[in-house]
């Protein structure tokens, strides 16, 4: 099946072409469309983006590929990340990780088998000063303990339940 | 313990006021700076941006009336504003400061640079994980435009004036100004060779001016109380108050904004409370990962670009992190050297090499399959990067590891004698401030 971008990401598009003096440099921007779009950024997704911009596939994958939030396989509804480095780690970030590690039954890396969770220990997010930092999706979760980690995955399970997943 | 006055020049979050509301930021005299700075004309704006001897807020402390003043004049090229929001050196949090919730604030200073600058052009470039900070600077700029601060003709002055969000995508070479540049114009963040430097050829090839987010968050402010006043409130050479970070094992970490020059040791145990557990210290970076680490007895300091320097650390983004007695150190440095070798954009050898290699013999000491000779051979590995590389990122990856295997040898000693880690004990207990 072929993908297409919907007529409310094609103005999308046209709107952030407008905002730059080349094609190429849209190409970040256009990327964020089409991970939203397709939940992640297939070679077909790839492919798609270039022929928008009417760019080489070469070009868009080279960028595409350099970049960590650009995800190349599926990742769970609720992409779990918890920062792992110097100012969470001082306040336990370590213990945070294990706890949404054991609860959400996975390891660093791996997505649950119901495709609802990813989980992965990430970079400083911006936040020290309110660590240890955990970021659902587009959310940042501060001062996180043990407890708070365990309530927060409880809460998204039945948001996913519920909802029967989805954001 | 000598005081440590703070301002809500800049940290206005006490106010208990919504500043990302146009109606609330402009009742407190937002965008008046702008018609000032119009009356001024612009070479008085940049000759007030000198006099108040601003150093960069993103981590090298370049001035930034200097760095303005770079731009040429004449030129038939397009001139381009670009904004470093990309806060990703760990320890770092003040930018999301205004970009959260003083978002007019950073769009103000972009407008008076802009103007006096004959720029029309200007792109904020953001981290990709600030998802709501990229939303709330994009809802302060369409209520510019609505409002006509920005558009067609900028606050009346009859010139044109765009500002664009750019969203970066997780990756903290970003950071760096021509990496930023790069991945502006849709490539992979890879730091190009300078020179040229930005103010020459920047942006698509036209002169740009890079500045950090709190960098210009300052300019409103310089235009409306004047150059005096704002280096009155810093120390000759390094004007003005700015925000520091505190991170770690204090009892209320959190943003402090202070006077340029203020003591370290006195934010620390004054401003964020002191340490965990009333604890001993053992150790601080004073301003970012990359910043050489001091022991408790050299952080009696001014808190400013060159006193820092010469007590042999940085100052960086005056994000101070600190750590408490009862730490591995060795530990804390996996972080950093993995951080690192993760970052390091593979474009020099020294660097994309030198980097892993160093998280990888930091891996084993902690261990405890570190030998003997391992010490000496980091600080070989970390000498050989530093210098030799494109971007300070190679510096910022060795500076950590000399200064930790210098300082703290004993720490990296104890786990080749014991082949092992002999800090097994907790980290200090915390509970939210
Ligand atoms: C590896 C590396 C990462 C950097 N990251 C940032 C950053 O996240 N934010 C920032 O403002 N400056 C960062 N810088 C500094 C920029 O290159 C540049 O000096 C700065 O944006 C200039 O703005 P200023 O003069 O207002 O400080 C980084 C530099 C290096 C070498
Ligand atoms: S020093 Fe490292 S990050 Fe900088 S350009 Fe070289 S390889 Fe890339
Ligand atoms: S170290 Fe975790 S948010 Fe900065």
């Amino acid at each position: 099946m072929a993908l297409a971008f919907s007529p409310e990401a094609n103005d999308q598009i046209d709107a952030i072409l407008k905002r730059y003096p080349t094609r190429l440099a849209a190409l970040i921007p256009v990327l964020f469309v089409a991970q939203r779009t397709f939940g992640y950024l297939s070679s077909e997704a790839m492919e798609l983006v270039a022929a928008r911009l009417d760019l080489p596939p070469a070009q868009v994958i080279s960028t595409a590929t350099f970049y960590t939030m650009f995800n190349k396989k599926p990742v769970g509804r609720y992409h779990v990340q918890v920062c792992k480095n110097i100012s969470c780690y001082l306040r336990g970030a370590d213990e945070v990780t294990s706890c949404l590690s054991e609860k959400l039954g996975v390891r660093p890396g791996g997505t649950t088998p119901d495709g609802a969770f990813t989980l992965e220990e990430v970079e400083c997010l911006a936040a020290c000063g309110r660590a240890p930092v955990v970021q659902v999706n587009e959310q940042y979760h501060e001062w996180q303990t043990r407890e708070s980690a365990a309530a927060l995955v409880a809460e998204l399970r039945e948001k996913a339940g519920a909802k029967g997943g989805g954001v | 313990m000598a005081a440590v006055t703070t301002y809500d020049h800049l940290l206005r979050d006490k106010h208990g006021k919504d500043y990302r509301d146009l109606a609330v930021y402009r009742a407190a005299g937002g965008y008046r700076a702008v018609l000032k700075a119009k009356e001024l004309g612009p070479e008085a704006v940049v000759g007030e941006m000198k006099k108040a001897s601003v150093r960069g807020r993103g981590g090298a402390g370049f001035p930034a009336g200097i760095k303005w003043g770079f731009v040429p004049k004449d030129t038939d090229k397009p001139k381009y504003l670009v904004v470093n929001g990309d806060e990703g050196e760990p320890g770092t949090f003040k930018d999301n400061y205004f970009l959260s919730h003083d978002p007019h604030r950073l769009l103000e200073g972009c407008i008076i640079c802009s103007h006096a600058l004959g720029i029309e052009t200007c792109y904020i470039y953001i981290r990709g994980e600030f998802f709501q900070q990229i939303a709330t600077v994009e809802r302060a700029i369409a209520d510019c435009y609505k409002a006509g601060i920005l558009g067609a003709n900028s606050m009346g002055t009859g010139k044109r004036m765009d500002i664009h969000v750019h969203s970066g995508a997780g990756a903290y070479i970003c950071g760096e100004e021509t990496a930023l540049l790069e991945s502006l114009e849709g490539k992979p963040g890879q730091p190009r060779l300078k020179p040229p430097f930005p103010a020459v050829v920047g942006a698509f090839g036209c002169p740009t001016v890079i500045n950090n987010v709190e960098t210009l968050s300052t300019v409103p402010l310089i235009i409306e109380h004047g150059a005096d006043w704002f280096l009155g409130l810093g120390v000759e050479r390094d004007g003005g108050s700015r925000i520091v970070g505190v991170s770690g094992h204090v009892k209320r970490p959190g943003l402090f904004e202070v006077g340029v020059g203020a003591n370290m040791k006195d934010i620390i145990y004054e401003l964020a409370g002191g340490i965990l557990e009333d604890r001993a210290l053992k150790a601080v970076i004073p301003g970012g990962s990359s910043c050489p680490i001091m022991t408790p007895d050299e952080i009696d300091v001014p808190m400013t670009v060159d006193a820092v320097r010469d007590a042999g650390s940085m100052l960086g983004t005056c994000g101070i992190i600190v750590i408490a007695e009862g730490t591995c150190l060795v530990r804390c440095l996996q972080r950093i050297s993995h951080f690192y070798a993760h970052e390091s954009c593979g474009q020099c050898t020294p660097c994309r090499e030198g980097t892993g290699w160093l998280a990888r013999i930091v891996d084993d000491i902690e261990a405890g399959r570190g030998r003997q000779e391992d010490l000496d051979m980091l600080l070989n590995i970390a000498d050989q990067i530093g210098g030799n590389t494109i971007c300070a990122l190679g510096d910022a990856a060795a500076l950590p590891v000399l200064s930790f295997v210098k300082k703290f040898r004993a720490d990296f000693q104890a786990h080749v004698d014991h082949k092992g880690c002999p800090h097994d004990q907790p980290l200090p207990g915390w509970t939210r401030p």
